[in-house]
């Protein structure tokens, strides 16, 4: 059925029952509050809707109840102090926000990390990669009401948190990754649960594959739906699975490669369509790819320590400032650090993925309907810890 | 006056069998949906927490009932009766043995099409005395889809109709003969697809929505209020499993005597858990694609159906 068939009909059954609502009636038809609490806002987005039947004219997300300072928070506390508040960022990949904010600051005080902890930082980044993407597959399943979907999604991501609760101790905000290293080394036999992890993960993901994107339902409710110009995504700053579902080949792990990368043997999915279906899939085909690089960097890690020796109680960078960015499980996560040469940033500032990916929804939503809107806010995977700050 | 006490006896037979059949099918439903996903379900409540649904039910009826202020106050708690009664009436002409139904009238096959199909008015009314527009959304998404499933549910049952010459549910099940089975099968899965959308369930569910629209019609619902909606859906769901088991697959005809009731009762149990399956399975269609389903799939196959047994009638 095309957009306008499916307007016509729809105009029929809801436009002409004369809906009224003396709050949010308007001229041109019905305005509903979608959130800030609502079972498919991933979060606390709010988005205000304008709908004609249940055609979507015109959506509005409005962000901030998230709100947290975090970029000033970090002006006020030392440099290493600093790290516990990036977890708080992107909560469902932690170790991103982490990583990116080491790097920034291992570059502005010239910090150079031993081997063993580059191999060890891909390694958990890897696996939250999966951790994020089966999220986000979750949330597609239960956006489109396939709540076995969602169960099956987040038993994977179950056993990652596994993981990294026995590395680090938390199963969210992990606080690994600190400048000049990682904060201990991995846990005797912890690889092979990995490597185990990575075996059982691969069927799991073909199972996912066939029981939701495979069903003649789900392809029916996102195939089509919030189609994405490559073009448009290059404007719009669009990053990660979301703009790689449009074919746009930006992987900043092969296009700006960082720690060890180039020494992996990995490929970057890329849809075609650029609808909800081809961002599903990208993720499905990267946590298959991340299963890849995790063998490759348990095969090759070094021997040796995980963190700089030598390094100061109270890091004191001299007065400049650095910029580094990393793929995340979103996009392009880039962290500006600005010094005045005292213990405390002068500045911090994330460029998140999540913000310049949510933006794009008004423009995705319209004309589709009400259902549609929360499957392309899914297929977004806005993480509101990040949109905020 | 006997047929008011009568009446009044098997009314509250048919109020506990629901009410029955909905603690178990909410049970059941929770076990059978907690394997799907990997999970055992209630296990603490009783034996394989098979009491577990008198606790939600001690706990729903403890919670306060609540009226928001800009609701219609009367419509918006009569709304749940007119959902439920229906669907309780409709168990009245469900041939439960040989030659015993609670309310055994001629027009039986008809009734137990028509009657439930007042539900949507409850459903209308819930929704727009609500004065919350999910509420209403989810109202109107309902009323369209339980008519437009009308269709071809009520075509699907019309073949056994010309098969058994009678719209007597006991005429038919005297009639009744296993080449049915093959000769109904198209429209006995018509008939059960627009059974699961009669009473809202997944992949059906759309005018509940929750990813959408919170709760659909019901979202300012609370309590025991909100109860009797689900009542009327498990219910209603376990209607059409016994009507479906006895009408399409022969129910109490395969055995004599108790026999014959143990295997309809499988059967329904058999179907019940199909519903379940399917709901936990598969995904939420979309309002148009739902329309379009109804309109360009479902009713055209049961008319062929009709068709094609008007025509073989004579030699089964």
């Amino acid at each position: 059925m095309d957009a306008t068939e499916t307007t016509s009909s729809q105009t029929g059954v809801l436009g002409g029952a004369g809906v009224s609502s003396e709050s949010a009636d308007t001229a041109e038809g019905l305005v509903i509050n979608v959130g800030p609490s609502h079972p498919s806002t991933h979060g606390v987005c709010r988005v205000i809707v304008h709908l004609d039947g249940e055609i979507v004219r015109k959506a509005e997300p409005v962000i901030g109840y998230l709100h947290r300072g975090i970029e000033k928070m970090c002006e006020n506390r030392t440099w290493l102090q600093c790290v516990p508040l990036t977890d708080r960022l992107d909560y469902v990949g932690s170790m991103y926000s982490n990583w990116a904010y080491c790097r920034a600051v291992e570059r502005l005080s010239e910090i150079r990390v031993p081997e063993r902890a580059e191999y060890i930082r891909v390694l958990v980044c890897e696996l939250q990669r999966i951790a994020s993407h089966m999220m986000a597959l979750g949330a597609s399943g239960a956006d489109t009401g396939a709540a076995t979907m969602f169960i099956y999604a987040f038993d994977e991501r179950e056993r990652v948190i596994e993981l990294f609760e026995e590395l680090c101790g938390a199963r969210l905000t992990y606080n690994y990754v600190r400048p000049g290293g990682v904060s201990v080394d991995l846990p005797e036999g912890w690889t092979d649960r990995v490597l185990e992890f990575a075996r059982k993960h691969r069927i799991a993901l073909a199972e996912m594959d066939r029981l939701f994107l495979g069903n003649a339902i789900a392809r029916a409710r996102l195939k089509g739906i919030g189609v994405l110009d490559p073009d448009v995504a290059v404007a719009w700053g669009a990053s990660g699975p979301v703009a790689r579902g449009s074919g746009v080949n930006w992987d900043l792990r092969k296009h700006d490669p960082y720690s060890v990368y180039p020494r992996f043997d990995f490929d970057v999915p890329l849809g075609s369509r650029g609808d909800c279906f081809d961002r599903a899939r990208c993720r499905l085909f990267e946590a298959f790819e991340s299963c890849r690089i995790i063998e490759q960097a348990i095969s090759q890690m070094p021997e040796g320590p995980v963190m700089t020796a030598g390094l100061p109680r109270l890091l004191k960078p001299a007065a400049g400032d650095a910029y580094d960015h990393i793929e995340s499980a979103r996009g392009s996560l880039g962290v500006y650090v600005v010094s005045d040469g005292s213990v405390r940033p002068y500045r911090v500032k994330f460029r998140s993925p999540a913000f310049c990916n949510l933006a794009l929804l008004p423009l995705l939503a319209e004309g589709h309907t009400l259902s549609d809107l929360v499957v392309i806010l899914g297929s977004l995977d806005p993480v509101f810890g990040e949109v905020d700050r | 006056m006997s047929g008011f006490v009568g009446g009044l006896i098997w009314g509250l037979a048919a109020g506990t069998l629901i009410a029955i059949a909905a603690l178990f099918g909410v049970w059941w439903e929770r076990k059978v949906a907690g394997r799907i996903q990997m999970r055992i379900g209630p296990q603490t409540t009783g034996p394989a927490g098979i009491l577990q649904t008198i606790a939600d039910t001690l706990k729903l009826i403890l919670k306060e009932d609540i009226t928001p202020d800009q609701a219609d106050v009367r419509v918006f708690r009569l709304a749940p009766l007119v959902v439920f009664v229906p669907v309780a009436m409709s168990f009245s002409v469900i041939p439960f043995a040989a030659g015993f139904a609670p309310l055994d009238t001629s027009v039986g096959m008809l009734f137990f099409l028509a009657v439930p199909a007042l539900s949507v008015i409850g459903i209308l009314l819930g929704g727009w005395s609500s004065r919350n527009t999910y509420a209403t959304i989810g109202a109107i998404r309902a009323a369209a889809q339980m008519i437009s499933y009308e269709l071809p549910r009520a075509l699907a049952v019309l073949s056994l109709v010309v098969l058994a010459g009678s719209i007597r549910p006991l005429d038919v099940m005297a009639a009744w003969s296993p080449w049915w089975i093959i000769a109904t099968a198209p429209g006995f899965i018509v008939y059960f697809i627009a059974s699961i959308a009669e009473v809202n369930r997944g992949p059906f569910d759309i005018p509940e929505a929750e990813s959408e629209l919170v709760a659909g019609y019901f979202a300012d619902y609370s309590g025991i209020r909100w109860s009797i909606f689900m009542m009327a859906e498990y219910g209603g769901m376990v209607a059409a499993s016994l009507f479906g088991a006895a009408v399409f697959l022969g129910g109490w005809n395969w055995l004599p005597g108790i026999g014959g009731i143990l295997v309809f009762v499988a059967l329904t149990l058999a179907l019940v858990t199909a519903m379940v399956w399917v709901k936990w399975t598969y995904p939420r269609l979309r309002a148009d694609q739902l329309m379009s389903f109804a309109w360009k799939i479902m009713t055209p196959a049961a008319i062929v159906q009709l068709v094609v047994v008007a025509v073989i009638a004579p030699w089964l």
